[in-house]
Formats: structure tokens, C-alpha cells, sequence
């Protein structure tokens, strides 16, 4: 096993983010985490990736404990992340963004950096822009790109898709799965379920700070309970598909414990972040 | 109407011509050789050891002493803006407080060249030691907050320093320390009285000789300073450190996410602008002969942040220049009596709203301006940065 969340609890003063969650990831998987707004995703990212401190449980990365370790040498342990929001430096280059990607390795970089930019060609045509001044695709790019700069043994990911236009998602997702490919590990965390489901192994769902499902993703795709509460606007459903997904989240055996489905399914597309 | 329009279109393409030549020194500058640059930075100190000449006074000061104003504070400020910049302008750590190590420096030279009997030069190297001790002991506990909260916390230190010195009778009090030595005369040599010397102003000074009458040669004593203090932080700017203290700035957490350890770089940068601030308390408490706590009020922090914001936080240049305005501005106006601090405060307002970036703004903090997190970290607390997630806080909102 590469990554072990086991029972971790998060507080942000003393509000419960996260209550007693577990994960498990798969060296060469691709695992996705899905969930409502204020489920507790970006949290566990945060989390692992050693930005939040967690008040219990504990995370094992390939054989060691690394629950109480800073995070900036969680980097160096192998662990990566573009962050929500996507985090670029505004103010440096392209280029510099990504060489603050291989910040804390030794020797030169110049073979990830050549593989980024084979990776992201339009990071290469616009090498010498100020980070700021991109698209938003291409700083979500970017901030890929400049995970991968650290030559992660897992990529974390928190909602690549958000904000983008629903071409610019299809080709993120579609780089995700390239870089799995080529041997990276990826955890990725989404409000886009039917993207996230269709390219992922497994999945997660969380709610307020729980799991309450993991199944294979394509299970999960095929879930009426999920289907209901997070594909209900997907982009590949058809319209029977929803009227379908209506009915079963009015039927009362699969209204969940907690109130029920939010009464909008997940953003998409190119809303404004 | 067709004329009138084309002026007007000329008035406007004049004042983006205008707005843009920092830019274009700027690009020159970056493309300049090494012999030119080395030939402006000759220059440049040319002209500051001129600077005292009367013909410069008669015109920049014609109400109180040039050479006097030259050290403090003029002087003075611009090495405390350079100092207060390496926090504020590299790292975005927004300190309300700067003044404490100011003060720290000044009494660090009163206490022990009073009382110890210690000279100027080794007095120096303790009091930027002291100075970095303290800006350690003030960030290890508050650097873990950001934004307005740490701003707070500085100011508060600020204040403690300044109260804690006018309620401890052992350092004087409120009356504080008097009778501070001078630093001891490198040399008796003396500029001879010839031309170039006579008409530049330099005849007959003795630069090195610090007495109680001229004060050109503390003047050059805080010059020598200011130069020693711009190569250090621009080496450090283009090294390692600068470019973790960018990230930082920048993207606090995605910096982490970089690999950089950032509470370490943040403690840095405090304990490094905080020994520049005390270097310039040193060399003006030398000069000044008596400090009281009097010295060392708010506003002095509060005036320091402004020439560094004003001049363009995180570029070295604009930092001086906003720091030679903020000092000179007030002084120059003199004849305007109460009115001047009226009229610096509406030329700052005015500044700060054509020019919010800044008179010689950075490029990278132009782009990080346009980001909207201001490039000072996350000055207004975590609520309107990108970065920021609200649903994060809340998770039981859904119930």
C-alpha cells in the first residue's frame, strides 16, 4: 500500500472537518474522493499533503509514518499536490513556477522539466509569462506541471476541473490519465463525479467528513444513491438518465440518513470559480 | 471635434508614455553590461557623497540643516525602509512594529556605550545580533499567524518595547540615556581645500573624524551602511532564499507544497530585517548622543510601512525612493508649518490612489497586484484571496 489515511480527525478550531476517515491508495492507482461542498475533500488533501495538522489517526506513505512530519518534507517523501485554487506563483514565469516545483531536490531537473513541457506543450509556448496573467486551464496546468516537477510518487489533485470550461476539463482528465500512465500515482479529489468516476479506479464518497461508500468507480458510476446525489446534472446523462436519477433520490429507500441529496447537482462547466 | 478628440487621445498616449518609462528603465537595466552597471553604481555613490554640498541644501532644505536631515531622516529611514522591506516586500509579512528593533538598536548603543564603556565598532556587531535575537524571539510564536493577525501582534511589540523602556528606571525612563559616546575618529585625514573639494563643498572635511559640530562624516558613516545593507539583501534576494521568500509571499501554502520550509524562511526574514533596523538605531544613537523612548513612537512604524507600500513594495529602488520622500516631503514643506503633515498626508492618499502598485513597482508585484492577493500575503486576512476556501470552515453547513 503507498498511502494509508487511517481514522484521521481534523479540527479547524472545534469544528469537526473530518471525523474518522480511512483511505487507502494503491501504488499506480488512480483513486478519486468525491463529495458535496463542505464534505471534508480539500481537508484530507490538506491533511495528507501536511498543510492541516490532524488532531487523531494517523497517515502511513510507502512503509513509514509521516502523521507528524512538516510538510515541506513530505515533498521530499514523495508526495505532491496541486492545490485548490491552483496555487501559481503570480508573479514569477512559467518557467520559474516550475523550477520552484523542484525547490527541494538536489541535482538538475531539466528531464522533468522537459517531460512537463512535453506533457503540457502550451507550458512551453508560454514559458516567459507571468503566472498571473494565464488562462485558467493553463494555470491549472500548470500547477500540475509544477507537481510533477517534484517527482511525486503520488499526485494529489484538488478539483483540476474547476472553473474550466468543459473542453478544457475533457483534456485535463484526459493528461491526468497519461500521467497514470507513466507510473504516477494519482488521488484526486472532484466535484465533477462523472468525470472523476470515469477515469478512476476506485472512489470514494464523503459526506461531512465521512466516507460513506468506496467501490470500484465504475460501480459507483452505475450507483443509483450516487447517481442521484452527484451525477444528477452530469454531462453524459440523458435525460430519461435524470428524470430516472429524480425518482430514485424522491424514493424513500435511498434517501440518505443526513437530509438527503443538496438540491442542485455539482457545479460544471465553465461556472466562474 | 475631430481635433479636440486627438489631443485628448495625445494627452492620454503622453501619460501612458509617462507611466511606462520605469518600465522601460527597468528592461534597460535588465539588459545592461556588466561595465555599465557597474559605471551607474559608481556614479550613483558620486553623487550621494556630493549630496551634502550646500548648493544641493540651499535648494532641497532652505529652513533647517541639509547635511543633519541627510543623516536622520533621511538616511536613517531609507536604511530602515530597506531593512523593513526585506519583511514586508520579500516575505509579505505585514509588521506593524518595525520600530522596536530601531529601538533596540539605539538603546543596545546607549546602554553599552554608556554604561560599558564599549566602542561604536564593536557595539555594531552586538547590536545587529541583538537586533536578529529579537526579531527571532518576537516571530518563533506569532509567525504561525498571517495576515492582519500577525500585523497586530508586532504592533503590540511595538509598543511593548517602547513602554517597556520608558517604565524601566534602570535605562533612564521616560528622560532616557544621555550622554551617548561618538564612535572614535577612523582618521584625521582631511580632504584637502582645492578645487574640485572647494566647489563641491568637500573642502576641508575631515570624513572619518566624528566630532559633535559636522555632520557629514555620520552622514557617510549611515551611506556606508545603507551600501552594505543593499548588497546583502540583494544577494540574498537572487538566491535561494529570495526565491523561497517569493513564494511565500506569494502562495504561502503552495510554497509549503513547494518543499520550502516556510516558517523557517519567514523566521529569516524577520531576524534579518529586524538586525538592519537595529544597525540604524546603532549608528543614530551614536550620532544623537541622547535617546529617550520619545524616539521610537508608532508612527514611526506606521511611516516606514508607507514609504515601503509607497515606493513599491519589494523593489529595492522604489523602497529608497518612497523612504527619501516620506522623510523629505514633511521637512522640505516646513514653511507650510502644521499644514505640512495636512499636505503629506493628502499627497499620500493621492499617490497611493493613481498609483496603488506603487512609484517603481516590481514587475512580479504588478502580477501579483493584478492576482488581487496584493503580493503582501494575504494582507486582508483569508477572505477575498482565491485560495481561501470558506466551505472548507464550515462543514456542517449541509445539515
Amino acid at each position: 500500500m503507498l498511502l494509508e489515511v487511517e481514522d484521521i480527525h481534523v479540527h479547524y478550531g472545534k469544528i469537526a472537518a473530518i471525523k474518522g476517515l480511512s483511505i487507502e491508495v494503491e501504488q499506480g492507482e488512480i483513486v478519486t474522493l468525491i463529495g458535496a461542498n463542505g464534505a471534508g475533500k480539500t481537508t484530507t488533501l490538506k491533511t495528507i499533503s501536511g498543510l492541516r495538522p490532524l488532531t487523531r489517526g494517523r497517515i502511513v506513505f510507502d512503509g513509514a509514518d509521516i502523521s507528524k512530519m512538516p510538510g515541506h518534507r513530505r515533498v521530499l517523501a514523495g508526495i505532491g499536490q496541486s492545490p485548490e485554487g491552483r496555487g501559481v506563483f503570480p508573479g514569477m514565469t512559467v518557467a520559474d513556477n516550475l523550477h520552484m516545483g523542484s525547490y527541494a531536490r538536489k541535482g538538475s531537473a531539466e528531464k522533468e522539466l522537459a517531460e512537463v513541457y512535453e506533457l503540457f506543450p502550451r507550458l512551453a509556448e508560454r514559458k516567459n509569462q507571468m503566472g498571473g496573467t494565464m488562462s485558467g486551464g493553463e494555470q491549472q496546468m500548470l500547477a500540475i506541471g509544477r507537481a510533477l516537477m517534484a517527482k511525486p510518487k503520488v499526485l494529489l489533485l484538488d478539483e483540476p476541473s474547476m472553473g474550466l470550461a468543459p473542453k478544457l476539463v475533457q483534456q485535463i482528465f484526459s493528461i491526468i490519465v497519461e500521467i497514470n500512465r507513466r507510473g504516477t500515482t494519482v488521488l484526486l479529489v472532484e466535484q465533477n463525479a462523472a468525470q472523476a468516476l470515469s477515469i478512476a479506479h476506485r472512489a470514494y464518497v464523503l459526506e461531512t467528513g465521512r466516507i460513506v461508500k468506496s467501490a470500484p468507480a465504475a460501480e459507483l458510476l452505475d450507483d443509483p444513491q450516487v447517481r442521484a446525489a452527484y451525477l444528477g446534472s452530469g454531462a453524459d446523462m440523458t435525460v430519461e438518465d435524470q428524470v430516472a436519477a429524480e425518482k430514485a433520490a424522491a424514493a424513500p429507500d435511498v434517501t440518505r440518513a443526513d437530509g438527503g441529496p443538496p438540491p442542485d447537482g455539482p457545479a460544471e462547466g465553465d461556472s466562474p470559480s | 471635434m475631430t481635433g479636440a478628440k486627438a489631443s485628448e487621445g495625445g494627452r492620454v498616449s503622453g501619460v501612458r508614455n509617462l507611466r511606462a518609462m520605469p518600465d522601460r528603465v527597468r528592461d534597460g537595466w535588465a539588459g545592461a553590461s556588466n561595465p555599465v552597471r557597474w559605471s551607474v553604481y559608481l556614479a550613483l555613490i558620486v553623487f550621494a557623497v556630493i549630496l551634502p554640498a550646500d548648493f544641493i541644501g540651499n535648494f532641497m532644505s532652505p529652513e533647517s540643516d541639509w547635511s543633519t536631515l541627510l543623516f536622520f531622516p533621511i538616511g536613517g529611514y531609507i536604511l530602515l525602509a530597506l531593512g523593513l522591506n526585506v519583511v514586508v516586500g520579500q516575505a509579505g509579512l505585514l509588521d506593524l512594529g518595525y520600530v522596536a528593533f530601531f529601538a533596540i538598536g539605539g538603546y543596545t548603543m546607549a546602554i553599552l556605550g554608556k554604561n560599558l564603556g564599549w566602542n561604536f565598532w564593536e557595539i555594531l556587531v552586538v547590536g545587529v545580533v541583538i537586533a536578529a535575537i529579537s526579531g527571532v524571539i518576537l516571530g518563533a510564536p506569532t509567525l504561525r499567524l498571517r495576515g492582519d493577525y500577525l500585523a497586530i501582534v508586532t504592533l503590540g511589540f511595538g509598543e511593548i518595547i517602547r513602554i517597556t523602556a520608558r517604565n524601566t528606571d534602570a535605562i533612564g525612563g521616560p528622560n532616557g540615556i544621555s550622554g551617548i559616546p561618538h564612535p572614535p575618529s577612523l582618521s584625521e585625514w582631511t580632504i584637502p581645500d582645492v578645487q574640485p573639494f572647494t566647489f563641491l563643498g568637500l573642502g576641508d572635511l575631515t570624513p572619518f573624524t566624528y566630532g559633535a559640530l559636522d555632520m557629514r562624516p555620520y552622514y557617510y558613516l549611515m551611506l556606508a551602511a545603507i551600501v552594505v545593507a543593499i548588497v546583502f539583501v540583494n544577494r540574498l534576494n537572487n538566491s535561494r532564499v529570495g526565491r523561497a521568500w517569493m513564494a511565500v509571499r506569494e502562495d504561502e501554502d503552495a510554497a509549503e507544497l513547494m518543499g520550502v520550509p516556510t516558517f523557517k524562511f519567514k523566521l529569516a526574514a524577520f531576524a534579518i530585517g529586524a538586525s538592519i533596523g537595529g544597525v540604524a538605531g546603532v549608528v543614530y544613537g551614536s550620532q544623537a548622543t541622547s535617546i529617550i523612548p520619545a524616539n521610537f513612537p508608532f508612527i514611526v512604524s506606521a511611516i516606514l510601512l508607507a514609504a515601503v507600500v509607497l515606493g513599491g513594495s519589494g523593489n529595492m529602488p522604489g523602497v529608497m525612493l518612497g523612504a527619501f520622500l516620506v522623510a523629505w516631503l514633511p521637512e522640505r514643506f516646513r514653511e507650510l508649518q502644521d499644514y505640512r503633515v495636512l499636505f503629506f498626508g493628502f499627497a499620500l492618499v493621492l499617490m497611493m490612489a493613481l498609483r496603488p502598485e506603487g512609484l517603481l513597482p516590481s514587475r512580479r508585484r504588478k502580477a501579483e497586484l493584478a492576482e488581487g492577493t496584493g503580493g503582501m500575503g494575504s494582507m486582508g486576512a483569508e477572505v477575498a484571496t482565491p485560495t481561501a476556501d470558506p466551505h472548507d470552515v464550515k462543514p456542517e453547513v449541509a445539515k
